[in-house]
């Protein structure tokens, strides 16, 4: 029985369910200290002292003075430091950490921070800081334009997202001798093992970082968990005894990253029968006070900026930039969301210019294999564009039921998209990551740094190899993401984890398999002894990505999906309430369909509370709305009927064709239900689309759908 | 949470005068009832005080009954045993309305009605309905009874007539004429504030109350009186306005409330017409 491609039950479920599964808070080790972070509470100043006032008796003491490495979060642009120094560039910067064995007593410590306020810098436009700019080009634009009969401009606005995972940040360190282990609510091992050495000037060996059960990370733990527990570490070895340092949830929300919020303009020239001719883009995103993953957010947002869309004259130019809030960072599609909002809300009003149905429009330019895309790639036969389109609109009978709606207070739009697989362009190369396989006497051991946050990597991870090994599903473990015991497979982010590390797991499989020449596991360890087998990264093409000209093969492949919301307005109060989205989305594989469905039913509900609910209200660069109360995520009430559609069209180098899936989903709902909107007549270009903004789009002197400008 | 649990001190009343007397005597006591808004404070860090009295066992500050044509509701009937009565389904549907928007599942099995209205958030989902249909607050101290209109309850933002040394016992609800109506409007569709939030009667008298559109429960008489006049709409609507005092909060904005007050307004007189 094949173990691919079916719904075997989650490895984790049983333990969540019934509570037993253990959480960092969960955990409590012999002579463990709390912590406490002290932060800034201005977006921008000097500090002229910091003075604890209450009595330091049994407290441990931290700044940046007792950092004995670099005071840098190791990541991209190290320009963040662990705790600040002498400036703080945003509200709830880490300034002092404190532990007490006394939860009580350290939450009542009094600390004193005096400022030297100064003018903070709020709006991305007029920043002068640029972390990263990208200029893409294909063709020539300005010849596209002249090719034109009608030039459509716009500008779009997405907001901050908050990840709202179900557990805050949290860690514990404990000091073993001469170094470190941590135990972390976290995505990537590795990460943090890179930012502790450089924080704690430790060698490899002496940095040991474990990953605990996790409860959600949507990217919101790829790079900040290397902070909590930098902080953590310290207070560790400055106390010499284990510390527990977990956020609640006003402090998750108010400290650690959101989704990067941007301004979108886009002019595209387009011939009267509906070609493309040009796309000139320029995306500004909002990077908060330091880089963290800026670069890359702002790399894949611009590569998926023209849409899923042939185009011969493309410049797409991008910068992210500073801000004095605090720093944005990885959130699930990572820059795709942001752009492809633009891209297909723009489409639509492409196609209202044109007076052309927006499905014909995208038809004409949907992207077909053997197409390139904007940065040149030469796409292979699993494009499914317009598969997925056409498969959508029948599916809903889009056109038919557009008429319908008509003037009945319900609308239905659509938005085609598409979502590139792994690390950009020369990402997965640099990487180099690594998987192994543990012979076992009943079957095989999985070894990868993979974190199983909730989307189910430990199941899929062993259908895989359990599956390539001909052995049953239950002969395959999974060992913990533990640094002591498993390999750098890279960080579980970027829709990798099943595509990318699966698939070093599936050739790591085919060798042992080999390896054991028909014998079974038990027979092989007896008679040959012990057996792992480490694959690594090899990139599946030649046509290598350059980073300087943006041109090449930016992923190794692309998922594919069309979204079709219908929506209803309530006239009295302004709210948009999504009444079924129909997500048809291609896979390559569905590992297993179960999990994949839920990612996609999840991804969609993330993507409606970014297009209708969720709003980071931001006060002199504070989240004045950090508590779930007032930060509304969809509840299961505000979540329509999704009716979700799976695709496989197999790729090449996939595990059994998987391509990545977890990040699709979300890229496209808030366009979907855009455009919905833009059926009803309503203009809306910024999201969320909140009632207050709907409102004003309605009843305000702002133009309708279907006028000119 | 982050307040320090151990300095916390709760006094266990088993009758109502044992409570009445610690009220008086053990001051400053915080009342406990589901504890839904008390909890969130303690967990914020910005608890009320650190004696509280827990009111659970206080049977008789529980149950509907109707007695001499008013239904009376006890202080610490939960929202979950209101949406469940049925003679307020029939006497007082707007309050079965509300009650069944309060929160979730979870937090109504909690949360009574008592609460509600001594915590005085002006965006309290059962305080319209109450102002709407002339309840009376039932106040008890050892001293005896006092009955208030809850049109006279509320002072100010999160103020009323009750003294520390008082516990709502009870709502009082005389019989309502006309057809009931209730709207909430918050920012998603179940655990939320409301943003807006109407509970009117349409009667030759219609009553009009809204919700989170000023410092405390607005009971509009002049749109009121406008209506009973057989003004137009807009002339009810543009009282209103003079009625109402809402601010841009972290939810929504004042003109939005404004807006979807007289919007809620008009729903509701041509829904009952
Ligand atoms: C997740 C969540 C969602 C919520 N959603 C809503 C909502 O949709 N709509 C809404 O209106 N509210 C909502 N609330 C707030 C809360 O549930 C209500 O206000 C509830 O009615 C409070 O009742 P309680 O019994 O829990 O009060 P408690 O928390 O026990 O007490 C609240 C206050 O009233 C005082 N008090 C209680 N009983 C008496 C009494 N008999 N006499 C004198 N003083 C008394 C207490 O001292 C305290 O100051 C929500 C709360 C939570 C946590």
């Amino acid at each position: 029985m094949p173990t691919v491609g079916r719904s075997l039950p989650r490895r984790d479920g049983r333990d969540k369910v019934t509570g037993a599964a253990k959480y960092i808070d969960d955990l409590a080790l012999p002579g463990m200290l709390h912590g406490r972070t002290i932060r800034s509470s201005i977006p921008c100043g000097r500090i002229r002292s910091v003075s604890l006032l209450s009595d330091p008796a049994g407290f441990t003491v931290v700044d940046y003075r007792n950092i004995p490495g670099r005071n840098v979060v190791a990541l991209i642009g190290d320009d963040q430091p662990c705790l600040a120094e002498h400036v703080v560039r945003h509200v709830a910067e880490p300034i002092l950490l404190l532990a007490h064995a006394d939860r009580e007593r350290l939450l009542a410590a009094d600390v004193d921070v005096q400022y030297e306020p100064s003018e903070p810098l709020f709006d991305p436009l007029r920043s002068p800081k640029v972390f990263k700019s990208i200029a893409m080009r294909k063709g020539d634009v300005d010849a596209g334009f002249a090719e034109a009969d009608e030039i459509v401009e716009g500008e779009y606005r997405v907001g901050h997202q908050e990840h709202a995972y179900i557990e805050p940040n949290g860690v514990i360190a404990v000091p073993a001798d001469g170094g470190v282990t941590v135990y972390g609510s976290l995505q990537c091992p590795y990460y943090v093992q890179k930012a502790l050495r450089a924080v704690l000037d430790l060698p490899a060996d002496r940095v040991r970082v474990v990953q605990a059960e996790t409860g959600g990370g949507f990217g919101g733990k790829e790079e900040y968990p290397s902070i909590v527990a930098a902080h953590a570490c310290l207070l560790a070895l400055e106390s010499g005894r284990p510390v527990k340092l977990v956020y609640d949830r006003a402090e998750d929300m108010l400290a650690t990253t959101k989704r990067h919020p941007g301004v979108i303009r886009t002019r595209t020239g387009v011939t009267r029968d509906g070609r493309l001719t040009a796309i000139d883009v320029d995306v500004v995103l909002d990077g908060g006070a330091y880089m963290t993953l800026s670069p890359v957010v702002l790399s894949r947002g611009v590569i998926h900026a023209t849409g899923p869309y042939r185009c011969d004259n493309v410049r797409v130019r991008g910068r992210v930039v500073m801000t004095n809030t605090p720093p944005n960072g990885a959130f699930r599609g990572f820059g795709a969301p942001q752009t492809q909002f633009a891209s297909e809300v723009h489409m639509e009003r492409v196609a209202e210019r044109l007076g052309m149905d927006p499905v014909r429009l995208r038809e004409i330019n949907a992207l077909r294999p053997g197409d390139t895309t904007a940065t040149g790639q030469v796409l292979g036969r699993d494009v499914s564009a317009l598969a997925v389109l056409r498969d959508a609109v029948e599916r809903t009978d889009f056109k038919r039921r557009r008429r319908e709606l008509r003037g009945t207070g319900r609308g239905l739009g659509l938005a085609l998209f598409f979502h590139g697989a792994g690390f950009t362009g020369a990402g997965e190369m640099k990487l180099a990551s690594k998987a192994s396989l543990e012979l076992t006497e009943r079957g095989a051991r999985v070894l990868a740094s993979s974190a199983d946050i909730g989307q189910g990597s430990r199941t899929v991870h062993a259908q895989i190899v359990a599956e390539a090994l001909g052995l049953p599903f239950d002969a395959i473990e999974i060992a913990r993401a533990d640094t002591a015991v498993v390999p750098d497979s890279g960080p579980t982010v970027a829709s990798r984890t099943s595509m990318i590390v699966g698939g070093l797991l599936r050739r790591c499989a085919d060798d042992m398999k080999q390896a054991l020449g028909g014998l079974t596991p038990k027979e092989y360890l007896k008679r040959r002894g012990p057996l792992v087998v480490t694959r690594q990264y090899e990139p599946p093409t030649s046509a290598a990505f350059d980073e300087e000209t943006y041109t090449g093969d930016a992923y190794g492949t692309y998922a594919w999906a069309c979204d079709v919301a219908e929506v209803e307005l309530d006239p009295v109060t302004y709210e948009i309430r999504p009444v079924r989205i129909t997500a048809v989305q291609e896979v390559g594989k569905a590992l297993n369909p179960v999990l994949a469905a839920g990612q996609i039913e999840g991804g969609t509900a993330q993507g409606v509370g970014y297009a209708l609910l969720e709003e980071v209200v931001m006060r002199d660069g504070r989240m004045a709305n950090a508590q779930l109360t007032n930060y509304a995520v969809p509840t299961t009430m505000d979540t329509p009927r999704i009716d979700v559609v799976i695709h496989e069209r197999p790729y090449r180098h996939g595990p059994y064709g998987a391509k990545g899936l977890g990040e699709l989903p979300l890229d496209g709902v808030a366009p979907a239900i855009a455009n919905a909107v833009r059926h009803l007549g309503i203009d809306v270009r910024a999201i969320p689309m909140t009632p207050e903004r709907v409102m004003e789009a309605e009843t305000g002197e702002r133009k309708k759908v279907g006028s000119k400008k | 949470m982050r307040s320090a649990l151990s300095a916390l001190e709760l006094l266990e009343p088993r009758s109502l005068s044992h409570a009445l007397a610690l009220l008086r005597d053990a001051a400053p006591v915080v009342p406990l009832a589901g504890g839904t808004d008390v909890y969130v404070l303690l967990n914020a860090g910005t608890p009320s005080g650190t004696r509280y009295l827990n009111l659970q066992r206080l049977d008789g500050l529980r149950g509907i009954a109707r007695r001499n044509g008013v239904i009376s509701i006890g202080a610490l009937t939960t929202f979950a045993e209101i949406r469940r009565s049925a003679l307020l389904a029939r006497r007082l549907p707007s309050l079965v309305a509300a009650a069944r928007e309060v929160g979730a599942v979870q937090v109504q099995n909690r949360a009574t009605i008592g609460g509600n209205v001594a915590n005085g958030s002006p965006a309290g989902d059962s305080l319209p309905v109450l102002a709407a249909s002339d309840a009376v607050v039932v106040l008890r101290s050892a001293d005896g009874v006092r009955r208030v209109p809850f049109d006279g309850f509320y002072t100010g933002y999160r103020q009323t007539v009750m003294r520390p040394d008082e516990l709502i016992v009870a709502f009082e609800v005389p019989p309502v004429p006309g057809r009931q109506w209730f709207r909430k409007v918050g920012t998603r569709a179940a655990q939320t504030i409301s943003k807006v939030v109407l509970a009117a009667v349409r009667a030759p008298e219609p009553r009009v109350a809204f919700g989170s559109v000023a410092p405390t429960v607005v009971r509009a008489r002049r749109t009121e009186s406008v209506l009973a006049s057989g003004g137009t709409l807009n002339e009810a609507a543009a009282a209103l306005m003079t009625e109402i005092a809402p601010i841009d909060d972290l939810r929504s904005t004042a003109e939005y409330r404004r807006r979807v007050a007289a919007n809620l307004l008009r729903q509701f007189w041509t829904e009952t017409a």
